[in-house]
C-alpha cells in the first residue's frame, strides 16, 4: 500500500503530540482550574484560539516564526543545523499548537469537577498541593485524562491546513494522510483518496463514539 | 407608538433590500464565469479589466488549483471557461463531455524561474548559486500535481543536479506556495513562474533566474469552454478576446509565452 508511510507519520505525529501535550497541558489545567488569578480569562482565551483561528492563520505565523533568520526559527537552525520548517519537529511544535484546546479543557473541566472541599481536606491534613493533586485529584479524574489523550489524538490525526502550509510535503517526513489525501484527489486518483478517507472517517467515528461511550461531561466549551 | 413602528420598519426595509437585490441581478447580462489556475490569475485580472473595458460583458474570476477546480466543474460548478494550468485536464473534460469538443487551445505558456531571495549578483549567480548547492532548501511545486514542479525536476535532471539536491527539496503543492516558502525565508531559493516574478516589479527582494527554455518541455496552459455554456454568448465573446492580439500582448508582458 504506496500510503503505509503517511499513515505511519500520522500516527507517530499524533502520539507524540499527545506526549507533549500531556506534559505542558496537565500542570496548565491544574493552575487554570485552580487560580483565582485575574489572568485566568487572558490564558482560557489564548487556550481556546486555536478552536476559532483557520488552520491557515495557524500556519501562516508559523511559517513567519519558522524563518531562519526569525528569533525562533534561528535558534533552532543553530542548535540542530535543520530548519523548523518541512521537518517532523515543526510538525510536532504546529500540532502541539493546534491541539491544545483538545487537551485542556478537557482536563480542566475533569480538575474542576473534584470539589473544593476535598482539596481542602486534603491542605487541612498536611497534604502540599503537590500530594493533594497527586493522590486527590488526580486519580478521580482518569477520566477526563482519557478523554484529553483520545481528542488530542484524533485532532491531530486530522490536521490539514497547518502541515500543508508548513510541511513541505515530504515523504517519510512531513507527507501526513490529509496531505495525502488533498493530493490523490487533486490528481483525480479517486480510488487511493477513498481508502485513506473511509480509514479516517471509521476512525474519527469510533473515536467519538468511544468518548461519548466513556463520558459525555468533557465537552469543548467553545466548538 | 415608536415601538410599534420599529419592527414595521425593518420589514419594510427588508423588503425593499430584497426587491432591490433580485432587480439588480435581473437587470445586467448574466456575467462570465472564468475558473483560472491560481498561477494566472494577476494576468487573468488584468485581462478582465481590460476586456471589461471595452464590452459590457461582466467577468467573474474563480482561482484555485487545477485539480480543484476540475474536479468542482465535473461535480457541476456553473462556470462557463476553465483556465488550467496544464493540457491534460482540458482534454479530460474534453473528453468526458464537461467541455465543449474543439474549444481546447493554448492561451499561454508558461515560463519557469529560479528565485533566491538573497542577492547573490544577478542571474548569473542564481545559476551558480543552485550548481554550487549552497543552500539549505530549495522549493519545487509538487511535480505530481504542478506542471511547474514536474519543469522543476527536468531542470534539475537536465543539470545533473537532481541526485545531489535531493536531500535539500522541498515541495509547495504550487508555485504559490513555493513563492510563499521563499518569501518568508523558510526556503532561500525556489523554481517558481517567471510571471510571479514579473508582477513583483521593483519590489522584488533577491535575485531570479529566468530558466532557458531548452532546459524543460513547455509548460503549456489551455483554456476550454464548458459545455454548459456553449450556447453563450458572453463567454465566445471572452474566448474570442483570449486569443485577440491586444490580450496576447498582455499576457505576454506578464511573464508569459504564446503560440505562434
Amino acid at each position: 500500500m504506496p500510503d503505509f508511510g503517511a499513515v505511519l507519520l500520522s500516527l507517530q505525529l499524533a502520539l507524540v503530540t499527545t506526549l507533549v501535550l500531556l506534559a505542558l497541558g496537565i500542570p496548565l489545567a491544574w493552575w487554570l482550574s485552580s487560580t483565582r488569578s485575574k489572568a485566568k480569562p487572558i490564558i482560557e482565551a489564548v487556550t481556546a484560539l486555536p478552536l476559532v483561528l483557520p488552520p491557515t492563520v495557524i500556519g501562516f505565523y508559523l511559517l513567519v516564526l519558522f524563518n531562519p533568520e526569525a528569533p525562533i526559527g534561528g535558534l533552532w537552525v543553530s542548535l540542530t543545523g535543520g530548519t523548523l520548517s518541512f521537518s517532523f519537529a515543526g510538525l510536532v511544535i504546529a500540532s502541539v499548537v493546534y491541539s491544545l484546546p483538545f487537551m485542556v479543557q478537557p482536563l480542566q473541566t475533569a480538575f474542576e469537577s473534584v470539589g473544593r472541599d476535598q482539596r481542602e481536606a486534603a491542605a487541612i491534613l498536611r497534604a502540599s498541593p503537590f500530594d493533594t493533586f497527586r493522590s486527590v485529584v488526580l486519580p478521580q479524574s482518569r477520566r477526563g485524562l482519557l478523554t484529553a489523550c483520545i481528542l488530542t489524538f484524533a485532532h491531530t490525526i486530522g490536521e490539514f491546513g497547518v502541515v500543508l502550509m508548513v510541511g513541505g510535503n515530504i515523504p517519510e517526513r512531513t507527507r501526513v494522510i490529509s496531505i495525502a489525501v488533498y493530493e490523490h484527489v487533486e490528481n483525480i486518483e479517486y480510488a487511493e483518496a477513498h481508502i485513506l478517507s473511509i480509514g479516517l472517517l471509521v476512525f474519527s467515528f469510533v473515536t467519538l463514539l468511544g468518548v461519548y461511550a466513556l463520558n459525555g461531561r468533557y465537552r469543548l466549551r467553545v466548538s | 407608538m415608536p415601538l410599534r413602528q420599529g419592527p414595521r420598519f425593518a420589514m419594510i426595509a427588508l423588503w425593499a433590500a430584497i426587491a432591490c437585490i433580485s432587480a439588480c441581478s435581473r437587470g445586467a447580462e448574466q456575467p462570465v464565469m472564468v475558473a483560472t489556475a491560481s498561477n494566472f490569475l494577476s494576468v487573468a485580472e488584468a485581462l478582465e479589466r481590460d476586456f471589461e473595458g471595452q464590452s459590457d460583458v461582466a467577468v467573474n474570476l474563480v482561482s484555485g488549483s487545477t485539480g480543484q477546480l476540475y474536479t468542482q466543474i465535473t461535480h457541476g460548478a456553473p462556470y462557463d471557461i476553465f483556465l488550467a494550468a496544464d493540457q491534460r485536464r482540458p482534454e479530460m473534460l474534453e473528453e468526458a463531455g464537461y467541455a465543449q469538443e474543439g474549444s481546447r487551445f493554448t492561451y499561454a505558456i508558461g515560463r519557469l524561474a529560479l528565485w533566491s531571495r538573497d542577492e547573490v549578483g544577478g542571474p548569473d549567480g542564481v545559476d551558480a548559486r543552485l550548481r554550487n548547492g549552497d543552500f539549505r532548501a530549495l522549493a519545487i511545486a509538487n511535480p505530481d500535481l504542478a506542471p511547474y514542479g514536474a519543469a522543476a525536476i527536468e531542470v534539475l535532471e537536465a543539470l545533473g543536479l537532481q541526485e545531489a539536491l535531493q536531500g535539500q527539496l522541498v515541495r509547495g503543492q504550487n508555485v504559490g506556495q513555493v513563492y510563499a516558502l521563499v518569501a518568508t525565508g523558510n526556503a532561500e531559493m525556489g523554481f517558481v513562474a517567471l510571471s510571479q516574478m514579473m508582477a513583483q516589479g521593483d519590489d522584488l527582494q533577491g535575485d531570479f533566474w529566468e530558466v532557458p527554455s531548452m532546459l524543460y518541455a513547455p509548460i503549456r496552459q489551455d483554456g476550454v469552454l464548458l459545455t454548459g455554456s456553449a450556447d453563450n454568448p458572453a463567454a465566445a465573446a471572452f474566448l474570442a478576446y483570449l486569443g485577440s492580439e491586444r490580450a496576447r500582448r498582455i499576457i505576454a508582458r506578464s511573464g508569459y509565452g504564446v503560440e505562434e
